[in-house]
């Protein structure tokens, strides 16, 4: 007993190969939010600078933007962002309520199959005329 | 006679039909849980075929003693122990401490699910030795000690934390008032038991504490266990109201129910099937109504 050993912290990502569903959902959903609070900022940035003076420089900011591939895809990645945030905050939403909690893993299923369906329906929307 | 027969009969069907109504969820858990037995039982018997053929499992032993030069490092040892049919992984694991190496350490005593001492890290899971099947595992197995907890020596790990934040609770009935009489007794409504029934199952293994996240990266955390136990008295309807007010507190205090972000991890490896995350949600209802007055 004079001692103990402590494994640290690699274990825990290491292992991603043995998480559940809900361990999953809570990764997915803790990342996408991340990601929403990062998108805010850039586009407040963005915005304020190209509205501070005249109307042209918004446009052309906005379709300098737009041109870009890079920029397309990133905002189909947004969408799926977006998309899977709220469908698993509804799910979380029922998960408060102690609604379902026998089929949480179900729900997680499918939130995921919605997002993908939703996000592959929206590509020849956001890729047109690149 | 044959009218007899006949009345036991209609009664007793009433009966069933009776209790169905009245204990819809548990009912249907009961016979998802009996479907899930079946399915596992098919395949543990397909199994246990192929296995009786091969006779042997390979365990890979986490190991580690710090009082032993040389053993310092943490190390997994392979032992081959010959499969019987039934054999569990704490069967194997005293298969292999008595035949290969009297020095691997690990807690058990009643191998049978009741005292809670053997929960271990059995491939990939939190799992409970003496309730987990050599057949329902692949090969090779990988026993490890749990997760998020101090390993002292081998599959021994340092339970104090977790008893601590047990005691926290109050894990013990204190009625507001006891009954007059000497001799009376405090009875609970059925309905009342059938609330808390599976929060009574606790044995108290530590397997849901280490399978949260949460809980290891906030070590003031009560954890689903202690909560869980919290939830058996709060909602026991005997206590009394003061006595449930002064439990509410506990739980609502910055560490406790409001840390569990609802990951499920502690309700997938609890080994006695208690609904955990469904009872932390259910105070973190009762905590809300209790504080939101808006009436
Ligand atoms: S709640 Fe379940 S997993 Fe947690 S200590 Fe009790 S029996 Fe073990
Ligand atoms: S030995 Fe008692 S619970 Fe496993």
């Amino acid at each position: 007993m004079s001692q103990t050993y402590d494994r640290g912290t690699v274990e825990d990502f290491g292992r991603w190969r043995e998480f559940r569903a809900g361990m999953w959902a809570w990764i997915f959903h803790k990342f996408t939010g991340w990601v929403l609070v990062g998108y805010l900022f850039t586009h407040i940035a963005v915005l304020s600078t190209a509205t501070a003076s005249d109307p042209t420089v918004y446009t052309n900011t906005l379709q300098g933007l737009e041109e870009l591939l890079i920029v397309r895809i990133l905002e189909v990645g947004l969408l799926a962002v977006a998309v899977f945030h709220i469908l698993n905050g509804v799910r979380l939403l029922f998960v408060d309520l102690g609604m379902g909690l026998e089929n949480q893993d179900k729900s997680f299923y499918a939130s995921l199959v919605v997002t993908a369906a939703i996000v592959v329906a929206s590509v020849p929307t956001f890729l047109a005329g690149v | 006679m044959s009218t007899q027969i006949e009345k036991e009969k209609s009664e007793e069907a009433a009966e069933e039909s009776e209790a169905e109504t009245e204990a819809g969820p548990q009912e249907r858990r009961m016979s998802e849980k009996r479907a899930r037995t079946e399915a596992r039982e098919r395949r543990r018997q397909q199994r246990e075929q192929v296995r009786e053929t091969e006779e042997t499992v390979t365990l890979k032993v986490f190991r580690y003693d710090p009082e032993v030069e040389g053993k310092e490092e943490p190390r997994f040892d392979e032992f081959l122990v010959p499969f019987h049919k039934g054999m569990t992984v704490l069967d194997a694991l005293i298969y292999a401490r008595d035949h290969y190496d009297s020095s691997l350490t690990f807690r058990h005593s009643c191998r049978q699910a009741v005292c809670g001492s053997d929960a271990l890290f059995v491939n990939g899971q939190q799992r409970l030795g003496c309730k987990t099947q050599l057949a329902d595992l692949d090969d090779p197995v990988r026993v490890e000690p749990l997760p998020h907890q101090d390993v002292v020596k081998d599959l021994v790990v340092d339970m104090e934390h977790f008893y601590e934040q047990m005691h926290a609770v109050e894990p013990y009935f204190q009625p507001d008032d006891l009954p007059d009489g000497e001799l009376e007794e405090q009875r609970q409504s059925p309905e009342n038991r059938e609330r808390i029934k599976m929060s009574t199952r606790c044995i108290w293994c530590g397997a849901c504490m280490s399978s949260c996240n949460i809980a290891a990266g906030d070590n003031q955390y009560l954890g689903p266990a202690a909560i869980n136990m919290a939830y058996r008295f709060a909602m026991d309807e005997r206590e009394g109201e003061n006595r449930k007010e002064a439990r509410m507190r506990i739980v609502e205090q910055e560490h406790g129910v409001w840390r569990c972000q609802t990951q499920f991890s502690c309700t997938e490896v609890c080994p006695k099937d208690i609904p955990l995350t469904e009872h932390i949600q259910e105070l973190k209802r009762e905590a809300v109504k209790s504080n939101l007055k808006f009436w």
